[in-house]
């Protein structure tokens, strides 16, 4: 196990540039997300990672190692498909020991390794099995034990979960991350899902345009967004478009007036933001609440189960979205429409970007 | 349990029945008049039969032309195929695969020969080998040479189908595991994508070799002397007689033909190549 380190990283097309300009390091055993929607430039850094794709410009290392410019099977990289890739004229057994075979590994040895590896995702009752006898969540299991098998230097893993149903999803997912922390292996986990993303990630690139916007831990990343794309991607955000006044407050394109917090001011900011759990409403309240609110009219309620919905409009008709637990703790809130409150949140909770 | 409404090939299946046997009838009934009438003991194909012999099997096998015919024929065919495969399979690797400019012109190019009507394509080729004669004084026409470029141009396009259709059903990511998992590019064709492709290469043979083997209208104007196909020698001989020797060259031909589909389907699986 290594760590990977990309310099200055891009990758052209013609006058396409799909890559441009990333730089990070992903340290030894740990588990990174590569978060972005389609098209960002995520599964192209991990292709070219893999060796797959060549780099236009930059370089990348396995710990000390330059591999840049060398072709895939000579990088000791494992890689896991989204479609898995499993060789169909191959038993289970076969499909594993290919990359030991590739190695030269001595047979008895290589066959040890290949049921340990089998055993690791539990499929060793099956190594005598046709992948198209397995269900998905098995022919992912055993590209996982596949990948591993050799111990390569990163584990690259490309939408790996996509094609499985809800359930079985978060049950490999946690049976990935229980297995990359056991055996300490340093992992790329490419995904458009940023729930999978957060919860399996020490920590998170997130892509967009061929660009890193942020790295960081889930949490940094979810609480502390560096940039509007970040904070719009990752969780559901109330963004107020507006400017900085000379007053010290932050004034919306229709005219609400925000107190702003002190720590995280940027100047030339144009929008506010603050996240639908982080607001409070009061009912029958006036004034700004705290010192950060703005009075607002209640239009819409969506019970969602584990926490409501609550839709209000600022003077201005500007929505605003509020997530309120429905644990009880604050006493069930009894909100009609056209309702009037006051909509608050804590002075850490607003963002300027 | 499915309901009723749900199951329609159920109320259908006599008419399916009915319907299969009516086909398989019209593709088969040829075949069999052919195979019946070649042991008729009568000198001119007329019904019923006055009894029967195995005769006209002998009379043609002691017809040299027949023989002759049958020879080249057989060496069209391993030619044709043989250059079918070494053009078709890397053509095919690279169209099902590659992103390249042009590639659908290629494509096109490629399959070409199957949608010219043959006597048309035949004829183009004789005039264009003329032509090339009177140029250069090299002699390619009417000769051996001449008939096997045609007859790779007849095979060409049914290799490049098959393997390519062969390839369509396949996960373009296979050859990628394999690279990253340390195969070199010459190991990742012999154990993976070779393995995956070769039905449909044994399909594009035995195809290449059948169409090659049965031609008629490409080769109509390139035969000469000395190089003459079976189905040639064949509409030659029915020009002046018809007797039950050419069902026996037939049937040979019907029955040769249907032993290598048998011998290769059973070791290859044909079936998954379509």
């Amino acid at each position: 196990m290594s760590q990977i380190t990309l310099s200055h990283v891009s990758k052209r097309y013609g006058a396409l540039t799909s890559v441009d300009d990333v730089s990070l390091e992903i340290r030894q055993g740990e588990f990174a997300a590569f978060l972005g929607p389609s098209g960002c430039g995520k599964t192209t850094t991990l292709r070219m990672i893999a060796g797959l794709t060549l780099a236009s410009e930059g370089t990348i290392r396995f710990g000390s190692r330059d591999v840049t410019h060398l072709p895939p099977f000579l990088r000791n990289a494992g890689l896991v498909f989204q479609g898995y890739a499993l060789f169909p004229h191959m038993s289970v057994a076969q499909n594993v020991a290919f990359g030991l075979e590739m190695r030269k590994v001595e047979r008895a040895q290589a066959q040890a390794r290949v049921m340990q590896a089998l055993a690791l995702v539990k499929l060793d009752h099956l190594a005598d099995r046709l992948p198209r006898q397995l269900s998905g969540g098995q022919q992912q299991r055993v590209a996982l034990a596949r990948a591993i098998v050799y111990e390569p230097e990163v584990l690259l893993l490309d939408e790996p979960l996509s094609a499985l149903d809800a359930k079985l999803r978060n049950e490999v997912r946690n049976d990935l991350r229980r297995l990359q922390s056991t055996l300490g292996l340093t992992t790329i986990f490419v995904t458009h899902d940023q729930d999978e993303a957060l919860s399996v990630a020490d920590r998170i690139v997130v892509m967009s345009a061929g660009k890193v916007e942020q790295i960081g831990t889930p949490r940094e990343i979810y609480q502390r967004p560096a940039t509007r794309f970040v904070a719009e991607f990752i969780g559901s955000t109330n963004l107020f478009p507006g400017r900085i006044e000379a007053g010290g407050r932050f004034v919306t394109a229709g005219g609400e007036s925000f107190a702003m917090p002190r720590e995280g001011r940027r100047d030339g900011a144009s929008t506010f933001a603050v996240r639908p759990e982080q607001i409070r409403l009061t009912k029958g309240a006036t004034g700004e609440g705290d010192g950060f609110g703005v009075p607002a009219t209640v239009s819409g309620i969506v019970y969602r189960g584990a926490l409501t919905e609550i839709v209000v409009q600022t003077a201005s008709g500007a929505p605003l979205v509020a997530h309120l637990q429905n644990d009880g703790r604050d006493g069930e809130v009894r909100l009609e429409p056209g309702d009037v409150v006051v909509a608050s949140w804590p002075a850490g909770a607003a963002m300027l970007f | 349990m499915r309901p009723a409404f749900l199951s329609p090939q159920r109320s259908f299946k006599p008419a399916m029945t009915a319907g299969c046997a009516a086909a398989f009838a019209m593709v088969l009934a040829p075949l069999v008049a052919i195979i019946w009438v070649s042991f008729f003991d009568n000198k001119i194909i007329s019904f019923p039969p006055k009894g029967y012999t195995l005769a006209w099997y002998a009379a043609a096998w002691d017809m040299p032309r027949f023989r002759d015919g049958f020879v080249t024929s057989l060496e069209l065919g391993a030619v044709a195929t043989l250059v079918s495969l070494l053009v078709g399979v890397p053509a095919s690797l690279v169209l099902a695969r590659g992103r390249f400019r042009g590639r659908e012109v290629v494509q096109s190019l490629l399959m070409a020969p199957l949608i010219v009507p043959g006597i048309v394509a035949g004829a183009a080729f004789y005039m264009l080998l003329i032509e090339f004669e009177v140029l250069t004084g090299i002699q390619i026409a009417t000769t051996f040479t001449g008939l096997a470029i045609a007859h790779s141009l007849i095979a060409l396009p049914w290799t490049i189908r098959l393997v390519t259709a062969s390839l369509l059903g396949v996960d373009s990511q296979l050859a990628e595991a394999a690279l990253t998992m340390g195969a070199r590019p010459l190991t990742v064709f012999r154990r993976v994508t070779w393995p995956v492709i070769r039905p449909g290469v044994v399909a594009g043979a035995l195809f290449s070799f059948v169409i090659s083997f049965v031609d008629l209208e490409k080769s109509l104007f390139l035969v000469g002397p000395g190089t003459t196909t079976l189905p040639i020698v064949i509409v030659n001989y029915l020009e002046w007689s018809v007797d039950p020797t050419i069902a026996a060259v037939a049937t040979v031909q019907i029955l040769l033909i249907a032993a290598g589909l048998v011998v290769t389907n059973r070791y290859f699986r044909l079936t998954r190549a379509f």
